[in-house]
């Protein structure tokens, strides 16, 4: 009897949650069957002409849209390996320095990008990288002249892989901090004995003994290697670098609803959730056959 | 032999605590930049003068800001969001965790609603379908456009559940045994002892909706109804002329460049603020969830 009440209550509980999924997660899903129609918002989903798989065709003829998927991948990519590596390089710098208090104020220092929002950061960015910003103030030392960071679509790509990397590179290495003090302290004492010096410790302990992580996150970033970082980018580019730093997302946005080609813009975004799904599963299994990783 | 063994340890310690600190004074140079052209005079940003230090120091962008109405309208309308997308957030966490938590004989049907909000979380449908929604939902121009979607945040609720799961089931039955129901459990023995969980959670959904411009940018239509980060993203990075205000005239005394780098900077006053209290919580928080096991 008290067991029956009890389901009743834990029904009670998840139901607001549940009825916000299905109208906000799944009612959506039902209107992405737009990408098969011609739609026109004044006829609605019921009378657009349905087109089949036209919208899907004519993203393959465009160049843009391979230029956007090629441009996506990069980014990402590059994205993932420079910042692990950083994080990396900086965890076991950090898990090295015996000054607690320099240790501490570093941490509070670095972490503190990731909690602001690209809109803030881009703001900065844009001074920051201008001609005669910071940066090119300090490029001026070495006698490279002023160069417009933002305007080269050959740099482009580059600015914003290594403004990301400037954001979470902190934040990152918390992951690997955590991990670093797992390692069990009599290793490095008994490699002391041996003679071995602070970077064979580091080589042949710490990096070993973090490598799960590594492998965890790197397992885990496949599924994002098509989210390259929208408002980061929607935030710091312009027509200039269209070319190389136009990304899924922010074409999706600009041909579906900044050019009212609904139809083109869900098919687009369809295609990326089906890929991402696919690869996200792909990644959760290599987690958790590698790293022993399980969401739940 | 040993002593210059220690000197040279010595000698490594200082040279990467020195790397470690020029690298986290080199990070925050950007945003000293900003603050420093925020308190300049106009002719030394213009000229491309200010650096790291002020040139001509001076409150007046601080002045102007402080009687901008479009600005604090745009400013309480994020505290609003915050408010209010911040105890949804919380409420819906707790409510859809919990019960998520027990085992599936006490709660039939949990693992297939735990699939469907897994689900719904890796599911990403596009903005197109998800802006034609909630305009189909008359949430346009609305602060329930801003709240409502992420209402149920599935990731704190997957790392709450895992938490709800850790705790001792002793507490549970004791409860039990005295006649508790799944209401008081929660509120008198999950609540109390998952505070750092929820404190971290709670930290991170107001930094969430502090931070977010995007949904602002599509789902208002009148910029009346610009959350702050809308609001700065336009007038800042778009360069929107709508929202100047009277910023025209002031232009003798002040260059659009300081008067948007003190918006800038205030805009990321209230970040500043919790940012101690962010820092000591998910530190442990997120170093817990990284070792368990």
């Amino acid at each position: 009897m008290q067991k029956h009440s009890d389901r009743i209550s834990y029904f009670v509980m998840i139901f607001p949650g549940l009825v916000l999924l299905i109208a906000f997660t799944f009612v959506p899903l039902f209107y992405s069957v737009i990408a098969f129609q011609k739609f026109n918002p004044a006829l609605g989903i019921q009378n657009s002409p349905w087109v089949g798989l036209e919208n899907f065709l004519y993203i393959f003829r465009v160049r843009d849209a391979q230029q956007v998927f090629f441009n996506t991948i990069f980014i990402a990519v590059m994205k993932i390996i420079l910042l692990e590596l950083a994080a990396i390089v900086f965890a076991l710098l950090l898990n090295d320095l015996r000054y607690l208090h320099v240790k501490r104020t570093v941490q509070t220092m670095v972490y503190l990008p990731h909690f602001l929002s690209w809109v803030i950061l881009a703001g900065i960015l844009r001074t920051v990288l201008a001609r005669n910003g910071l940066l090119n103030d300090f490029l001026g030392w070495f006698g490279v002249g002023p160069v417009y960071f933002l305007g080269r679509p050959d740099l482009f790509p580059w600015v914003i892989i290594l403004s990301d990397v400037w954001k979470e590179f902190g934040f990152e290495a918390i992951l690997y901090l955590a991990a670093l003090t797992t390692i069990d302290p009599t290793l490095y004492e008994v490699a002391e004995l041996d003679g071995a010096n602070r970077f064979q410790k580091m080589w042949y302990i710490s990096i070993p003994g973090i490598l799960p992580t590594i492998v965890l996150v790197a397992s885990l970033s496949l599924g994002n290697i098509l989210n390259a970082g929208f408002d980061q980018i929607f935030n710091l580019y312009s027509p200039i670098v269209y070319s190389t730093g136009d990304i899924l997302d922010t074409y999706v946005y600009r041909i579906g609803l900044i050019q009212g080609q609904y139809s083109i813009g869900t098919a687009v975004g369809l295609l990326k959730t089906v890929v991402s799904l696919i690869l996200i599963g792909i990644s959760y299994w290599i987690a958790g056959k590698f790293a022993n990783y399980r969401i739940f | 032999m040993i002593t210059s063994k220690r000197l040279q340890d010595r000698i490594i310690d200082w040279f990467i605590a020195l790397f470690l600190l020029a690298l986290g004074i080199s990070t925050l140079l950007p945003l000293i930049n900003t603050l420093a052209i925020s308190l300049s005079e106009r002719a030394a940003v213009s000229g491309g003068m200010v650096k790291l230090t002020p040139v001509g120091f001076n409150l007046t962008a601080y002045e102007y800001i402080l009687q901008d109405t479009k600005f604090w309208r745009a400013f309480g309308i994020s505290v609003l969001r915050v408010a209010l997308g911040g105890l949804l957030n919380f409420a819906l966490a707790v409510l859809t965790a919990f019960p998520l938590s027990r085992s599936e004989k006490a709660f039939p049907g949990r693992n297939i609603f735990i699939w469907m909000f897994v689900f719904g979380m890796i599911l990403n449908v596009g903005i197109v379908p998800w802006y034609l929604t909630i305009a189909q939902y008359k949430l346009i121009d609305t602060i329930w456009a801003l709240v409502l979607p992420g209402a149920v945040p599935i990731w704190n609720v997957i790392i709450l559940m895992n938490f709800f799961r850790n705790i001792p089931k002793e507490l549970d039955e004791a409860a039990r045994i005295d006649g508790a129901n799944p209401w008081q459990l929660l509120w008198h023995i999950y609540l109390p002892t998952s505070l750092p969980a929820l404190a971290t959670i709670t930290l991170f959904s107001i930094v969430g909706h502090w931070n977010s411009f995007f949904d602002g940018l599509i789902l208002m239509n009148n910029p009346d109804n610009y959350p702050l980060q809308t609001y700065i993203q336009q007038l800042v990075i778009a360069d929107r002329p709508i929202l100047h205000g009277g910023q025209a005239q002031l232009m003798v005394k002040l260059s659009n460049a300081t008067l948007n780098a003190a918006k800038l900077f205030v805009a990321m006053i209230p970040i500043l603020i919790i940012y101690p209290f962010l820092q000591r919580y998910f530190v442990r928080g997120i170093m817990l969830g990284a070792v368990k096991e």
